[in-house]
Order: structure tokens, then C-alpha cells, then sequence
């Protein structure tokens, strides 16, 4: 029993890191129709800001405020590549959906490859406090510390983003946009600043989400690799939730992060197959699709 | 659209001057980046066949042109005929095949898949399993890999075409990575997990195997593209083909006009994934061994799309031409990166330059922006622009106004 409680906090802050990769990529396409390859790479480069600052840092502000300073460089990191790639890439070639999906994909090969160039393939080790490492006893339970900084931040970027679609001119803005693009252009709004707000939150969220994987389900390390990896469940997660669908985004991450953590410790890890919770995934994509082929809370198209 | 009358009925959308014919054209051309072909397509495909015949007979005789060339060479020894130069150039192909094969995906049908490698990774997989983990013989090795490829083909496909657009792209990603986690775990020791499996020799003709018989590997993985050339030619210009292009441009209007498009998108989506199949058992057969990273990663996925839209989208040639130069390319600036005289440039330049991904990303990117239609799309303007001077000239210079 408290094996199952362990793994199902587990399942739940992987489907917090999720939400954190899918909530930007399910925006971003919705307000734009750009499938951004390169959020993967948003991911690594996030985690590896926070590993720059860290391990210069090396105890200048204290325990807590290194910390602090690598979730905000991290967080940072990913804004601000992002941004860039927005005004770069992705703004000249406005109207030309395809090119603008091909061009992330482009950008995602040239930036892990840069990656690789700059840091080598071999793993780094981001230096973090000692209690984000150490375990919480819950009555008899022994819980991870890190899980719960998951499921926290994930909760935090949940709240702050409903509040800012709901509550805010610009959230106005990007929900219209996403309902319909050409109405909100033809009242005269500039969609444009809206595109790129998105694609920075979108950044900050990848980047925060990169720096967490790597604390919590990683043991530390960041590898070039590991965004992408990390990416293609967060499309999976898009497509169960529906694409354009913040609330879709929600459930389909707790969905598959429990599935995955379930399927792996109690059917994978007794038979040696420790990739099978991935797999199970898969599945679990290819039976929503076939039941609702617009996702969870998508319209189908 | 069209102003004329020409009657298209539904069984028959491939009469020569049928709407979706001209649509497709115009299609074709806007994706190239330049203006519709003027005058017909006769004099441009002759020469096209000219120039082709001119380069495969070069390419073909190629193995007993043993100059040493400085510089150039992807290999480890400067002479064109040198093991290590074939075997680049026989992986070229390998990809220059498996390229025409998305290309009839992605440029003629309009279906953008992140799993081609799932076929690849296949055809290279469960060749190799059957033939050194089972010791089979090398047919029934092969009617194996056809038989698995062809169903995985069939039923993930008409799973993945549930979806369209986006979802299509993401789903199929899912597909091939959920075939490579698969490929990393291996069940039963069948796949070798992370470090691969070398293929193992006692049942492959000795005409295949070892480093003196790379000429032949060279001319099988050529025979691979002519083959896979022919198909995606006869398969694109059929009437099926025509179809997969309506479809492209314009699916509604095809069901509106009583074809069900879901066959022919599977249909497409089958034969490109057999080629695909195909190419990765010529691949094992070149490089004699698999690993995970290099045969069924979605880097894989993600080069053959960078391939085609390099050479130019839905155009057979230029998919081709598109492998070719990646493929020349990656290997050419590993061998450069591994050169002693590289260690002493200055970090700043050493660590992008060290990356071939890093380059072809980065000439990938300036394509799309600059030169979306790719190498085609480049020389089609070329001669585009020679033409229209020609036409020009012939005209006195009257009509001198031309669409951009």
C-alpha cells in the first residue's frame, strides 16, 4: 500500500512536468497552428541555464537562494529562447504553417546538436539543496521531497495561467484567438504581440519543466537529449487532451503520467522490460484516438 | 478556380486537363517557389531523363575509377574507389530511396509523418534478428521483414489515419518511439538493447560480405534507389497517384467527389513504409550492424524530412539530390571534425563545427526561410529564368512582364 502511494505521487508530478511541456505546446498551437518541434530543445536549454547559474553560483546566496536562482534562470532561459526563435523564425514566416512547422524542426536539430557541441553528450550534475533530495515521512510512508516541488509548480503555472487567460486583456486576447484568429485580426487587435507572449510563456513553462525533470526524475543530471525525449510524451499528452485545450492538457498529463509510472513499476520492472510504462503510453494514445480522434476535450477535426 | 467545364467524374480524376490535374501542378509549383511551368512539361522531362541516365551512368561505374582526389572525399583514404568512399556513397542511396519514399508521403499526399523511422528501424531489425539470432536463411529472412513491415504498415497506419494534419505528425512520432523504447529494452536479448547487434555472416553470401566486396554492397544499395525511383515514378503518375496529390491539395473535394480518401492515404502511407522497410535491410546489408541511436531514433525521422525539404517537396529528383548532399555532407564533416589539425581551433568555433547536426540544421533553417522550395525549387527558377530571357528575346522584349 505504501508502495502505491509513493508511485501514484510519482505518477502525478510526471504528469505536473507534462502539463508544464504541454500547456505551452497546446497554446501555441491553438493560437497559431505551429506544432513547435523545438520546445524539446526550450526544455534542455532551460535545464542547462539553471546548471550554469548553479555551478557558478557555488554557494554565494545560500542553499535556498541557489536554488531560487536556478528555477529563475532556468525559467529565464527558456523566455528567452524562446522569444527569439519567435521574432527569428517563426514571425517571417507568418501564413506559411508548414514551413513554420519544418523551421522548429530545423531549429530543434541545430540547437541539441549545438548542445552536444558545447557540453558533450556526457550527462551534467546540477547542484541542488539536500531536502529537494531527502524523502518526507507521511505516517508510514517515506515520499520524495522533489515530487512534491513538481506537483507544486505545476499547480502554480496551472492557477497563474488560468488566471492570466481569464482574467487579463492579453488572456482575452489569446482564448478569442484561439476560437478564431481572423475575427480577433479583423477587430483590429494586434494578434502578433499575442503570438509572441504565447510562445514566451510557452518557453518559461518548457524551461522551468526541463530544470524539474531533471531534479526529479532524472537524479540531477541534464543531458542534450533529454528535452526531446521528454517532448514526444508531451505531444502525446496534447493529442489525448485535445490539441488547443488548456483544461484538455490538464487531465490527459495526469492520465499519462500515472499510466506511465503504474504500468512501469508494476508490470514492467518485475519482467526486466523497464521501458514498458513508455510503451503502455503509446497505447493508451492509440485507444483514446480511436474512441475520440479530436482528444479528450478537442472537437475532432 | 477553374472557369471551364471539363467534367470530372469520380472515377475518372486523372483526365490530362482535369481541374485536379491543373490544381496540382499549380500546387507542385508553389511549393517549389517558383511560377507554374510554362509551355508543357515535355522538353523539361526530357532533359531531366537525360541528365539522370548522364548521372547514374557515372555513378554506376564509379567503383573502377580509382583516382585519388585531395580533400573532397568523405573517406578515410583520398581515392574515390576506396572502401570507406563506396560505403558513404552507398548510404547516400540507402537514403536517397527511403527520401523518395517520405517524398511520396509528404510531398505528393500531404501527409506529414514523424515515423518514418518505424519502418526503417523494422526492415534493419527484424532482418537482422531473423538472420543472426534465428540463423535463417536469407530469403525467408527477407519475406519475414516484408511480411512484419507490411502488417505493422497496414494497422498502424489505419490507426494513425484516424487523425489528420498535426495529430497525424504527433501520433506517428509516438508510434516509432514506442518501436524504439521497445528496441532499448531488449526483450528476450532479441535486439541487443543499447549497444545493437552486428549481423551475423554464415548465412549471407559472401558477394556481400567484407571490405573487399563493398563495390557490390555499393551497386545493391544503387539498384535500391533505380528501384525505388521506378516505383514512386509509376506509382505518382498512376491514377492512385493522382489522387494522393487531390488529396493534398484539397481532401473535402475529393470525398465531395465520391472517392473515400482514407484507401488511398493507407495506400500511400503502405507504400512508403515498405520502401522505407527496404531501405533499412539494404542498410544493414551495407553498414553490417544496428543500433538503436543510429537506425530507429527519431534523428533518423527528422534527417529524412530535412532530405526531402532540402532537395525540394514533391519532387522525385530532388528528394534524391536532397539525401545525397545530407548524407555526403554529415559524413564528410565527421571526417573533418576527427582530423588532428581540428583540435587546435579555438573552442568558440570547434564546438558547433564538431556537430554535422548542428550545420545541417542551421543550412536547414536558412532553406526554409530563403529558398523554400529547396535545390528544385533553385534550379527550377534557374531555368525558369533562361527560359522566360529566351522567351523574351524571341519576342523582341514586348511582353516582358513575369509573375515572381
Amino acid at each position: 500500500m505504501s508502495t502505491f502511494i509513493a508511485i501514484t505521487i510519482s505518477g502525478l508530478a510526471l504528469g505536473a512536468v507534462y502539463f508544464l511541456v504541454a500547456s505551452g505546446l497546446s497554446l501555441i498551437y491553438g493560437l497559431m497552428d505551429v506544432l513547435n518541434f523545438a520546445h524539446g530543445a526550450f526544455l534542455t536549454l532551460g535545464a542547462y541555464a539553471g546548471w550554469e547559474v548553479a555551478s557558478h553560483l557555488t554557494g554565494a546566496l545560500g542553499t535556498e537562494g541557489q536554488f531560487a536562482a536556478t528555477i529563475a534562470a532556468a525559467t529565464a532561459g527558456g523566455a528567452f529562447v524562446a522569444l527569439v526563435t519567435e521574432v527569428l523564425l517563426i514571425r517571417p514566416l507568418y501564413g506559411r504553417p508548414i514551413s513554420q512547422i519544418l523551421v522548429t524542426v530545423g531549429l530543434d536539430l541545430a540547437l541539441v546538436g549545438l548542445l552536444l557541441g558545447a557540453f558533450g553528450s556526457n550527462s551534467r550534475a546540477i547542484p541542488a539543496p539536500a531536502w529537494l533530495t531527502s524523502v518526507t515521512r507521511v505516517g508510514a510512508e517515506r515520499l520524495p521531497n522533489g515530487d512534491f516541488v513538481a506537483l507544486g509548480a505545476g499547480i502554480v503555472v496551472l492557477c497563474g495561467l488560468t488566471w492570466f487567460l481569464r482574467y487579463t486583456r492579453y488572456g482575452l486576447v489569446i482564448r478569442a484567438g484561439v476560437e478564431n484568429r481572423e475575427m480577433v485580426q479583423a477587430l483590429g487587435i494586434d494578434v502578433g504581440r499575442a503570438f509572441t507572449l504565447v510562445f514566451v510563456i510557452g518557453g518559461a513553462a518548457a524551461g522551468l519543466a526541463g530544470l524539474l525533470y531533471s531534479f526529479v526524475f532524472s537524479g540531477g543530471l541534464v543531458d542534450p537529449t533529454q528535452g526531446d525525449q521528454l517532448l514526444i510524451f508531451a505531444f502525446i499528452v496534447v493529442v489525448i487532451g485535445g490539441l488547443g485545450s488548456l483544461n484538455g492538457s490538464v487531465i490527459a498529463a495526469i492520465l499519462v503520467g500515472l499510466v506511465q509510472v503504474y504500468v512501469g513499476f508494476y508490470l514492467g520492472s518485475h519482467n526486466g522490460l523497464a521501458e514498458l510504462g513508455n510503451v503502455s503510453v503509446v497505447l493508451l494514445l492509440a485507444v483514446v484516438l480511436q474512441a475520440r480522434p479530436g482528444g479528450l476535450l478537442g472537437t475532432p477535426t | 478556380m477553374s472557369t471551364t467545364t471539363t467534367p470530372t467524374t469520380p472515377t475518372d480524376p486523372t483526365g490530362a486537363a482535369s481541374p485536379v490535374r491543373r490544381a496540382t501542378d499549380r500546387f507542385v509549383a508553389r511549393l517549389a517557389g517558383g511560377p507554374p511551368r510554362v509551355g508543357g512539361t515535355a522538353p523539361v522531362r526530357r532533359t531531366g531523363s537525360v541528365v539522370g541516365g548522364i548521372v547514374l551512368a557515372v555513378f554506376a561505374v564509379l567503383p573502377f575509377v580509382g583516382v585519388q582526389v585531395p580533400w573532397v572525399l568523405p573517406g578515410t583514404v583520398d581515392v574515390v574507389n576506396s572502401a570507406g568512399t563506396l560505403q558513404v556513397l552507398g548510404l547516400c542511396f540507402v537514403f536517397g530511396g527511403v527520401a523518395l519514399g517520405y517524398d511520396l508521403l509528404f510531398g505528393y499526399t500531404g501527409l506529414l509523418s514523424f515515423g518514418q523511422v518505424l519502418y526503417f528501424a523494422e526492415g534493419a531489425y527484424v532482418f537482422d534478428i531473423a538472420l543472426t539470432q534465428w540463423h535463417w536463411a536469407l530469403l525467408p529472412a527477407l519475406a519475414l521483414t516484408a511480411g512484419v513491415g507490411l502488417v505493422l504498415a497496414v494497422v498502424l497506419g489505419a490507426i494513425s489515419l484516424r487523425v489528420n494534419g498535426i495529430a497525424f505528425a504527433m501520433v506517428t512520432l509516438a508510434f516509432a518511439q514506442a518501436m524504439y523504447y521497445l528496441i532499448e529494452d531488449n526483450p528476450h536479448g532479441l535486439t541487443g538493447g543499447d549497444t545493437g547487434l552486428a549481423m551475423a555472416t554464415a548465412r549471407v553470401p559472401a558477394l556481400l560480405l567484407g571490405v573487399g566486396n563493398t563495390r557490390d554492397l555499393y551497386w545493391l544499395a544503387l539498384a535500391f534507389l533505380l528501384v525505388v525511383y521506378a516505383v514512386v515514378w509509376l506509382a505518382t503518375e498512376s491514377v492512385t497517384g493522382r489522387v494522393w496529390m487531390a488529396i493534398r491539395e484539397n481532401e473535402a473535394r475529393v470525398e465531395v467527389l465520391g472517392l473515400r480518401s482514407f484507401p488511398f492515404k493507407l495506400s500511400a502511407v503502405v507504400l512508403s513504409s515498405l520502401i522505407a522497410t527496404g531501405g533499412g535491410v539494404v542498410y544493414l546489408l551495407l553498414i553490417g550492424t544496428v543500433a538503436p541511436d543510429a537506425v530507429a531514433s527519431t534523428t533518423v525521422t527528422i534527417s529524412v524530412l530535412v532530405m526531402v525539404v532540402l532537395g525540394g517537396v514533391g519532387t522525385r529528383w530532388g528528394a534524391v539530390v536532397g539525401a545525397i548532399v545530407y548524407v555526403y555532407l554529415q559524413q564528410y564533416l565527421l571526417k573533418v571534425a576527427a582530423q588532428p589539425s581540428f583540435a587546435s581551433l579555438p573552442g568558440v568555433l570547434r564546438a558547433p563545427l564538431s556537430q554535422p547536426e548542428f550545420l545541417l540544421g542551421a543550412i536547414f533553417i536558412l532553406f526554409i526561410l530563403f529558398a523554400p522550395g529547396g535545390i528544385a525549387g533553385i534550379t527550377g527558377r534557374l531555368r525558369h529564368g533562361i527560359a522566360s530571357r529566351r522567351q523574351d528575346a524571341q519576342k523582341g522584349g514586348s511582353s516582358g512582364a513575369r509573375a515572381h
